[in-house]
């Protein structure tokens, strides 16, 4: 009766061993076949991109493509800055300052992601109920400081990782 | 039945079967015993077999002509478009093909919602076809995407999107979805090849659906189960072979009308500019047949729960066959259910409506409320209506109330009105 025992109980170790190894090749196969979607090196190489800022005017933005996706760069006017810091934090679904949101010492330069954090629609400039920017796609409305205060979108516009190269020059990425 | 004893008369076709029955297969097929009172609601399942004999036969033709690259697909249906040797009827057929494809498929599932086609013992044929339902729509998106203008790319921006809702992994998903970190080459590339391979997924789903559909057999529009074969039933060729045919030639020259009379009448004209990342067209719509879950979409002013809606207004319907509790199949006999039935689709054709209507003012009332009574309908209405529900009087066979007017005159009229 034992030896039948141990018999069985080396079956067992021979299945779930073969089970494991197999689910190691499966896993080992499978990743490469998933993995293989994501962005390719050639897609990671586009990481960074230098922009000429000296000929926007006080109050005009430009676009600029990065990684496939529009970069809004505005020049705010002073009233512009004071009217996105006179925003109180409690009015914002997505509580952040406007200090939070440009580098400091130049906070007349707004850089972010042209991008409605909804469903990924480019929102017009100078339109809707604050001042900022209107996504025609599902009516969502951003204030001077590219955030978010009213429609679908849960967050406010991202701002990328970015820094002036000189006075003249950002590097986006 | 009858076919287990089916021997070819040939002494070739003899030999053949002894080693793969496939004219076994052919005499169920022709014999198969099918109610004798089906209506021509029952043939759009012979009519979506055309419909995807039709895609793959023209999007096999359009492939050898296409090409999946950001730079150069918008040119090259234009190419198909203008140069290539009828051209212009193959790729205008396929994109009409895939409207046809679903005002048929939308009236087959009305017709099994109506009769209770997807009650037991045939809740299996449901799910698949559900399946088959998912995969025409993931199809039909990348399709859509494939010409690569403004609302191939936007549209597939907006779609591509639902997933970044997801808590935590969402962003990484759709970055995966991409291949890059927009909708890019990548993605076209992708999706092509995802387009290509999803029909042959959907043709061998069909297999099934067929398959389990022979189990029991056809539902009918009593939806009483009867004994096959029988004087209810009659051999599915030439009785419904013809009835098929016929129905498929009517349906053939609507098809036909959209194609040479009005090509584009169902497309979007923004998709005849080049996709650019940089402006998103100012309106932008889905395909009509996916307007519905687009307004239930936008009437949740919440991302993550809009989405979470309008994927659970697709996946509701494969809990269907155990949310009605009516033990009668045919809405015929069910005179509460039958009045619901038709609130419902008024329902759907007005979610579809507001859906191509900016997401303001009444049609946003009008989503709301759309959205409301859709789940409303699945979850309350079908298990209540099914327990109080008193149902009139079933027939005891499909002659039966034809042949003898049965014990109700009254009702005899009514199955005879419907046949």
């Amino acid at each position: 009766m034992s030896k039948e025992e141990k018999k069985v109980n080396r079956r067992d170790f021979l299945f779930t061993a073969s089970y494991t190894i197999g689910a190691v090749g499966v896993g080992a196969v499978i990743w490469p076949m998933i993995d293989q979607m994501n962005p390719d090196k050639a897609q990671q190489a586009l990481a960074t991109t230098e922009v000429d800022i000296s000929g926007i005017e006080p109050g005009k933005s430009i676009t600029v493509l990065w990684r496939g996706k529009p970069i809004f760069i505005k020049k705010r006017t002073s009233e512009e800055i004071a009217e996105a810091r006179a925003v109180k934090l409690d009015d914002l679904p997505d509580p952040q300052k406007d200090e939070d949101r440009v580098k400091d010492g130049k906070d007349e330069w707004l850089v972010m992601l042209g991008v409605c954090t909804h469903l990924g629609c480019v929102p017009l400039k100078d339109k809707g109920d604050f001042n900022g920017w209107f996504c025609p796609c599902h009516g969502s409305h951003y204030d001077v400081s590219g955030r978010i205060r009213k429609g679908p979108a849960p967050t406010n516009m991202e701002i990328p990782k970015f820094e002036f190269v000189d006075s003249n020059t950002i590097k986006i990425g | 039945m009858s076919e287990h004893e089916y021997v070819p008369k040939s002494k070739a076709g003899k030999w053949f079967n002894d080693r793969l029955p496939l004219l076994t297969l052919g005499a169920h097929l022709t014999d198969y015993p099918t109610p004798k009172n089906l209506n021509y609601w029952w043939t759009f399942g012979g009519i979506l077999t055309f419909c995807l004999i039709t895609q793959i036969v023209t999007g096999i033709v359009l492939a050898m002509h296409y090409v999946a690259h950001a730079d150069l697909a918008f040119a090259s249906v234009e190419h198909i478009m203008r140069d290539v040797n009828y051209g212009w009827l193959i790729r205008y057929i396929h994109s009409n093909g895939a409207s046809m494809f679903f005002l048929a498929v939308y009236i087959h599932i009305f017709r099994s919602l109506f009769y209770g086609s997807y009650k037991s013992p045939r809740e299996v044929i449901w799910i698949i076809g559900l399946m088959i339902y998912l995969l025409m729509m993931a199809a039909a998106f990348m399709g859509y995407v494939l010409p690569w203008g403004q609302m191939s790319f936007w549209g597939a921006t907006v779609i591509t999107n639902l997933f970044s809702a997801i808590p935590l992994v969402g962003d990484s998903i759709t970055t995966w979805l991409w291949g890059a970190y927009s909708v890019d080459n990548p993605t076209l590339n992708r999706f092509f090849s995802l387009h290509y391979l999803i029909p042959f997924l959907i043709l061998g789903l069909v297999v099934l659906h067929i398959w389990a559909l022979h189990v029991p057999g056809n539902n009918n529009p009593v939806g009483i189960d009867i004994k096959k074969p029988s004087k209810d039933t009659v051999p599915f060729h030439p009785y419904i072979t013809i009835k098929d045919a016929f129905a498929l030639l009517v349906f053939m020259i609507i098809f036909a009308g959209f194609v040479f009379f009005t090509p584009n009448v169902l497309g979007h004209s923004d998709n005849y500019i080049p996709a650019n990342p940089l402006v998103t067209p100012a309106h932008i719509v889905p395909e009509w047949y996916l307007l519905p879950f687009y307004a239930i979409l936008r009437s949740v002013p919440d991302k993550l729960g809009g989405v979470i809606l309008m994927f659970s207004a697709i996946f509701i319907l494969f809990v269907l066959p155990w949310l009605d509790t009516s033990k009668v199949r045919s809405a015929v006999f069910r005179p509460i259910y039958r009045q619901f039935f038709w609130i419902l689709v008024i329902d759907v054709l007005m979610l579809g409506y507001v859906g191509a209507m900016p997401a303001e003012g009444i049609y946003l009332v009008l989503a709301r409320v759309g959205t409301i009574y859709y789940f409303l309908h699945f979850i309350v209405v079908m298990p209540v209506v099914g327990y109080l529900e008193k149902t009139d009087p079933i027939p005891m066979s499909i002659s039966e109330p034809v042949l003898t007017g049965g014990a109700e005159p009254s009702l005899a009229r009514k199955v005879n009105d419907k046949v």
